[in-house]
């Protein structure tokens, strides 16, 4: 296949950067941003467009008397570095004296990465992977009350680039595969979809991504499972005991966890647009956020999951932390430059969504760390519930308190044994009495490495890939309910 | 940023470039944006942003294959990445099967639009900005600068719209959750126009100052700002007024389609694109009529029908992009004077804006979501006092059906301030509601 947009090596942008830093500034550096992806997908039987994406641009930062600039430009060239650079440096002189201060990097080091891969997106050709897709996309056609139904593959490859005007020299390259597939049932007035885990089954890696989960193999159940759908009682309603798969976890996690440990909504920097937190800086350290078996982790050394690097947007080494440890609240997910701001150790999450968008605080890999109990042991143990699977909705306040979410599908727990299926299950609580409820955690067993695609945050608004892991979780004493409350 | 001539030279030489019966369709957006982002009433972040994307879409007979590519403002460079793309194009097209659903356009129709750049100095804005906060805990982002849109086609069809406008979306916080949300947009800043706005929002601000109530849940009457109407009909954009959804079962409004629900008979929704902002063509190069009336009269009316559901569902076509969703959302005005609106609410909630809601039920079109910034509990036609956040979860059937009194005669303008990627050029225009009873759960 013919190269669209040849990649500069990074001698070459050093040099050019180089050459184009002006003077009296403290630190510049330079992130430039390659991605190429391709996006397929089969709905209803017939190939959908065959869409390929080619970006190329650099993101500029310079510090200078106290202020900070920015200019994002998609010309590498060295005239236009030394315009970006000269723009950013305009922006920094003129925000100087109205600016929250945020000192330079000071970025010296060196370092790269690379996601692993088993097998290459190339090594299977384009036609194969649309006789893939047909194929699967096929078996999820088994009723006419099946009325849509699609299977998708998704692929990116983005190289990062960061260079220092302090001599720092960051690499990394990074394969995604996003597999998908959907079926939607309909009757009457009813209409209920079944996923591959709502777009969470993705991850870092080639062709064997697909096979984590068994994306060959998942199209029959998810289509019998959305006609089964049809056909169950509602979800019923009741205070009571809640079994949590892995791919409504993720969910959970992301929405009660994750973005409110976010440092940047803490200090207040999203309060206009995604929300505040709960949490306040004074909590660390001491706040009891869950139950005594709730632990949680920031982890970017997962091999193969969404958001593993060895560096964050800023070049801060990334390693694991426990975040929550035996339920009591430690660190925020904060980056080098939130910690100074606040005061707090944090963690290496200053992300950005490509070249053009300025890097924040985000969650990378935020997971729950598994247990010692098995799935037996945590069915067995419930009296009266519902075992939920696959996020479908989701809500919460912008304090992230008040949640309510509901699940594709559901299923009874009577006397400790599952039962029948159930349509619409939805549950409402309130962050932190949700995790203090948590009375269950499942075996290494029951875990699963899951990734949320698109998460949406910051102004300017940004769309970034965050990874999560869980394991089948059990809560106590839960607000549970269907669609007709 | 790159300009018309620029863009039509490189179509015009890829064109020239073509083989066979290739047919080439490309739509680009480009645009050059300055941003500051405020907190505490200082700057967090500042900068600019210049980008150019072009989509192409490479066609012979039934067969085509598409991409995007940045481009980088230097010709040769574009063109030879633009002469890349297409080589890669034509590579896959050949192992893709015939699309029964691709339709071009027939009937080429070739457009210029180029609106005056009327912006003001960054610095001055920003010196405004920081001055009008006046010692305020003022949050928020200001955005500005020209954004084109465009279409050409290897056919001769040529479409260009550019505007200059800025955005500048921001919050004054009194403590923790309690804030005023504002914004002021539009193509030419006016002090006095901002002035106004800061003005307003200020007194909200001093009315938050009083005691807070927590409510229990229950049903209350209440009503909806322009901007809260905005988050259930904003909801309602994303797969519900679309061929496909609709064809398949999934629009929300499944009741209405089936003939099994309405809403009020007052309420009326129509993609508005003659008094809209965002262009009157599509990437297809599909011109959009002035309107698509999408409910009237409580009932369904026309769908939006991107060509290739067109060819799907055999429907006729209507300027509608390929996701179906609407660019310039109007809900018409009712017979009720904002200004009563309070009076009219007599008891109940007032609700400045909703958040993060999300379909709970999504064929019964039941909807969950939060109250946010500035809601008031409201008693003889005055505030009293403002209420801690609320979750409502009640049915679109209830809220703009059984449980609708009316609606503002004035619908409000809101420009689109999503940033997804690039600056959105939609739009809406909405009245507040009056609703005699809304369902809160949490």
């Amino acid at each position: 296949m013919a190269t669209v947009i040849t990649t500069n090596s990074a001698d070459t942008l050093a040099a050019r950067f180089s050459n184009a830093l002006p003077a009296g500034i403290d630190e510049a550096t330079l992130r430039v941003i390659d991605e190429e992806s391709e996006w397929l997908s089969v709905s209803r039987g017939t190939v959908d467009p065959v869409h390929s994406s080619f970006d190329s641009g650099a993101m500029i930062t310079v510090w200078a008397d106290g202020g900070t600039g920015i200019a994002a430009t998609s010309d590498l060239s060295e005239s236009g570095l030394r315009i970006a650079l000269s723009e950013a440096k305009y922006w920094a002189e003129i925000t100087a004296t109205r600016a929250i201060a945020v000192a330079a990097p000071g970025l010296e080091h060196s370092g790269s990465y690379s996601s692993p891969l088993e097998q290459s997106w190339e090594s299977v050709g384009l036609s194969d992977r649309i006789d893939l897709l047909q194929q699967v996309e096929s078996q999820l056609n088994i009723s006419d009350l099946i009325v849509d139904r699609s299977a998708s593959l998704g692929r990116r490859k983005v190289r990062s680039l960061l260079l220092s005007s302090h001599g720092g020299e960051i690499e990394q390259t990074f394969n995604f595969v996003y597999p998908m597939l959907a079926a939607t049932a309909s009757s009457g007035n009813d209409a209920q979809t079944r996923t591959y885990g709502r777009g969470s089954f993705c991850g870092q890696g080639g062709v064997e991504v697909m096979d984590r989960f068994g994306f060959r193999d998942a199209a029959p159940a998810i289509a019998a499972e959305a006609i089964a759908l049809l056909e169950a009682p509602n979800c019923p309603t009741g205070t009571m005991d809640i079994l949590v798969a892995p791919d409504q976890m993720i969910l959970q996690i992301h929405e009660s966890i994750g973005h409110p440990l976010e440092l940047d909504r803490i200090l207040g920097d999203e309060r206009n647009f995604a929300g505040t937190s709960f949490v306040t800086a004074d909590m660390f350290g001491s706040f009891q956020y869950g139950s005594e078996l709730l632990n949680v982790t920031f982890d970017p050394t997962v091999d193969g999951q969404l958001a593993s690097y060895a560096f964050d947007d800023d070049g801060t080494p990334a390693t694991r932390q426990h975040l929550i440890k035996d339920g009591v609240l430690l660190r925020p997910l904060g980056s080098a430059a939130s910690q100074k701001r606040a005061g707090i150790e944090g963690v290496a999450n200053s992300r950005a969504c490509s070249w053009n968008r300025p890097p924040i605080d985000r969650m990378a890999n935020l997971n729950v760390e598994p247990g010692d109990s098995s799935i037996d042991e945590l069915i067995g143990d419930i009296e009266n519930g519902v075992f939920l699977h696959t996020n479908n909705s989701w809500s919460i306040d912008d304090s992230r308190n008040k949640f309510q979410f509901s699940c594709e599908l559901g299923r009874v727990i009577r006397n400790g044994e599952l039962a029948e299926i159930v349509r619409n299950p939805s549950y409402r609580g309130i962050s932190r009495n949700f995790w203090r409820n948590l009375s269950g955690v499942g075996n290494n067993d029951t875990f699963a490495v899951m990734g949320t695609p698109n998460c949406g945050k910051g102004e300017l608004n940004q769309v970034i890939g965050t990874g999560h892991a869980a394991p089948v979780c059990r809560f106590s004493n839960i607000e549970v309910f269907g669609a007709d409350q | 940023m790159i300009d018309q001539q620029y863009f039509d030279n490189l179509i015009t030489t890829a064109t020239a470039a073509l083989t066979g019966d290739e047919v080439l369709l490309a739509a680009a957006h480009s645009e050059a944006t300055d941003f500051t982002r405020f907190n505490n009433a200082q700057v967090r972040q500042a900068g600019s942003i210049t980008q150019t994307s072009v989509d192409l879409d490479l066609i012979e007979g039934q067969r085509h294959t598409q991409a995007s590519v940045q481009l980088s403002g230097d010709a040769s460079a574009d063109s030879t990445r633009i002469a890349n793309v297409l080589d890669r194009l034509r590579e896959q097209r050949a192992l893709v099967p015939a699309d029964p659903h691709l339709v071009i356009n027939t009937e080429p129709t070739s457009t210029h639009q180029v609106g005056e750049n009327n912006l003001p100095d960054r610095n001055d804005t920003l010196a405004a900005i920081v001055d009008r906060a006046g010692g305020r805990d003022l949050v928020g982002i200001y955005t500005a600068g020209a954004v084109a849109t465009a279409f050409a086609n290897s056919l001769g069809q040529r479409n260009w719209f550019e505007t200059s406008t800025f955005n500048f979306d921001w919050t004054f916080y009194l403590q923790a959750d309690k804030a005023v949300k504002s914004s002021y947009a539009g193509f030419e800043w006016q002090a006095d126009a901002f002035d106004r706005k800061v003005a307003d929002a200020t007194v909200k601000l001093e009315a938050l100052g009083r005691d807070s109530i927590d409510l229990p849940r229950g049903d209350y009457a209440a009503y909806l700002t322009p901007a809260a109407l905005d988050e259930v009909v904003g909801l309602l954009s994303w797969n519900s007024f679309g061929a496909q959804a609709q064809q398949t079962s999934q629009s929300a409004l499944l009741h209405m389609l089936n003939g099994t629900g309405e809403l009020d008979a007052s309420v009326r929704l129509s993609e508005d694109t003659a008094n809209g902002v965002a262009p009157n063509f599509q990437e297809q190069g599909f011109m959009r009529p002035d309107e698509v009336v999408l409910i009237d009269e409580g009932k369904m009316a026309d769908a939006l029908v991107s060509p290739r559901s067109s060819v799907e569902f055999d429907m006729a076509p209507n300027g509608a992009a390929g996701d179906e969703s609407p660019r310039s959302l109007a809900v018409a005005g009712g017979d009720i004077d904002a200004d009563d609106a309070l009076g009219q609410l007599g008891t109940g909630l007032y609700i400045g804006n909703l958040w993060y809601s999300n379909f709970s039920d999504r064929p019964a079109c039941r909807v969950t979501g939060m109250t946010r910034f500035a809601t008031f509990w409201v008693e003889g036609g005055e505030i009293v006092a403002p209420v801690n956040v609320l979750r409502f979860d009640d049915t679109v059937y209830n809220m703009l059906g059984s449980q609708l009194k009316g609606l503002t005669s004035e619908p409000e303008f809101i420009f689109d301030n999503a940033t997804y990627g690039e600056r959105s050029s939609a739009s809406r225009r909405l009245p507040g509601a009056l609703l005699e009873a809304m369902r809160f759960t949490l």
